[in-house]
């Protein structure tokens, strides 16, 4: 900076990998000019376990549990990704009781992906206490789980075709007790945050993403609802009966940090309004469509993409006739996303960083895959 | 004019304060005191394995099918068998099942025909040894063992 009264120099500083605000091994190389940041630089690749590869020595249903292990905090929206591109590949759907009990973990699992986002990043904020009620609420979702499927983190809940476990007695009973919890948790979280000067101030204007730029850079889900887009893969390309739910897009303007709060926010309390939709109405029936134990998909290719938490998931397979994928390329939103990271980092502080690495919502198992 | 004195009185503050209060009361503590206290284990919770016996006359009910192993996406189930020469049936002799490359997906477990093979409850899978990890059949029928710390 030519005006500043004291000269300073460049200056490169290396953030992580094993920082606490890079929400795992994320490393960013930043170049500072004084406590401004003139660019920075994503060096991944860390946590890389080659997932597209595995999936070419498996068959199709081994490979189900590893898609789980990319985006561990919401590894049912993964799995119901997977499901649903083998599904489109074999030309068959889940039954209905299905469709709707995968909607109801899915949107469950939102809420509980969006809780660790939101207790993490007001924690990189300075705001500790919000961290504690969102793990307390997240572990309501991650008893459902455990009691239906039998694991609370890396759940393999799906199975091509539809469901392997039938839902346990007072599943609903459940599900509907934590939507009541949860609406008035979310108050709370609110009364916490939103009106608080601190939390506006520091959120307010940071690493601005404009609807064009999200565009460019191919950036999704809430971070481009924030930005004045209303796109949802849930209205605009309908999977697993989503069409017949009733709920609204929260799109906000600004495309700043702030905004990006708000938006994911009130996606939860969408997603509480999905969840007692979906309970309300569960069809009767089997759980599980005939594909067979072995499964041969004809030879071809599929993309199915989903709104997974953090943005678009796609799963593109193909197929050459055999018991294992021919490939599996998966597009993760957290890497995707994660791009943006330069454009909404120039010119801000150091401490913004932190708040817009919190904001992009990234998980470094997706990103790395 | 309100929000002038919601500012100078740092009302929002102090509503976040009340939350943060409110919270503090004894009847909120969630948290389990684990070793003391034991966590309710989900019903089909998928934990360590187990190899189930008949009860009436304590055998194995594997068939030697070797259909776990072959469902196994980490191959980390053998399965040794010997044919018997009288009944011409296939005979369980050793099985192992190694849990530190397993992760516990349930596969095996879906595979299996005769409910032999089972994911049990049991959480507390720690040993000192990497061959520790590496259960043999008497270890999965009897279940294991619980850890003997050394201090």
């Amino acid at each position: 900076m030519a005006d500043t009264f004291l000269d300073s120099t460049e200056l490169v500083l290396n953030m992580g990998p094993q920082h606490p605000s890079t929400h795992g091994v994320l490393r960013v190389i930043l170049k500072l000019d004084g406590e401004r940041v003139l660019g920075t630089e994503c060096v991944i690749g860390y946590l890389h376990r080659g997932v597209e590869k595995i999936a070419e020595n498996r068959t199709w249903q081994m490979f189900a549990p590893y898609v789980d292990r990319m985006d561990y905090v919401a590894a049912v929206s993964n799995g119901l990704g997977y499901c649903l591109a083998v599904e489109k590949l074999l030309g068959v759907e889940a039954p209905p009781r299905a469709q709707a009990v995968r909607v109801i973990l899915t949107e469950l699992n939102r809420i509980a992906s969006h809780l660790l986002w939101l207790g993490t990043h007001a924690l990189d904020i300075g705001a500790i206490t919000p961290l504690f009620y969102c793990m307390r609420e997240r572990e309501y979702v991650l008893n459902i789980y455990e009691k239906y499927c039998g694991a609370r983190l890396t759940t393999h809940a799906f199975r091509i075709g539809g469901l392997q476990y039938e839902t346990y007695e007072g599943f609903e009973k459940e599900c509907l007790e934590f939507c009541d919890l949860f609406e008035k948790k979310i108050d709370e979280y609110e009364e916490l945050l939103t009106g608080n000067r601190i939390w506006q101030q520091r959120l307010t204007g940071v690493g601005i993403l404009t609807a064009e730029d999200c565009k460019e850079y191919g950036v999704t889900g809430p971070m481009l609802r924030a930005a004045g887009v209303k796109w949802d893969i849930r209205k605009a390309q309908p999977y697993s009966g989503y069409e017949k739910y009733d709920f609204e897009i929260p799109v906000r303007e600004n495309g700043d940090t702030y905004d990006r709060y708000i938006v994911r926010m009130q996606e939860m309390r969408q997603s509480v309004r999905i969840v007692r939709q979906a309970v309300a109405d569960i069809p009767a029936g089997p759980i599980l469509a005939k594909v067979g134990k072995v499964i041969k998909p004809p030879v071809g290719e599929a993309y199915v993409s989903i709104e997974a938490p953090k943005g678009e998931l796609g799963y593109y397979v193909v197929s050459d006739g055999s018991t294992q994928p021919y490939r599996v390329r998966i597009r993760p939103p957290s890497f995707v996303n994660l791009q943006a990271l330069d454009k909404m980092c120039r010119g801000a502080l150091v401490a913004d960083v932190v708040a817009i690495i919190g904001t992009t919502d990234i998980v470094l198992g997706e990103v790395d895959r | 004019m309100k929000q002038l004195l919601r500012k100078v009185f740092l009302a929002d503050l102090i509503e976040g304060l009340r939350v943060t209060f409110r919270h503090q009361h004894p009847k909120q503590i969630v948290t389990e005191q684990y070793p003391q206290e034991r966590p309710k284990i989900g019903e089909r919770y998928r934990g360590a394995p187990r190899l189930n016996i008949n009860p009436d006359n304590g055998e194995t009910l594997c068939i030697a099918c070797d259909l776990c192993a072959l469902a196994c996406p980490e191959n980390l189930i053998v399965v040794g068998w010997e044919r018997n020469p009288e009944t011409k049936k296939k005979e369980l002799v050793t099985f192992t099942y190694d849990i530190s490359r397993c992760m516990f997906c349930g596969l095996c477990e879906d595979a299996c025909p005769v409910d032999a093979l089972e994911l049990t409850q049991d959480f507390e899978m720690a040993s000192y040894t990497r061959e520790g990890a590496i259960l043999d059949r008497q270890t999965l029928e009897n279940g294991l063992l619980p850890t003997r710390y050394r201090f």
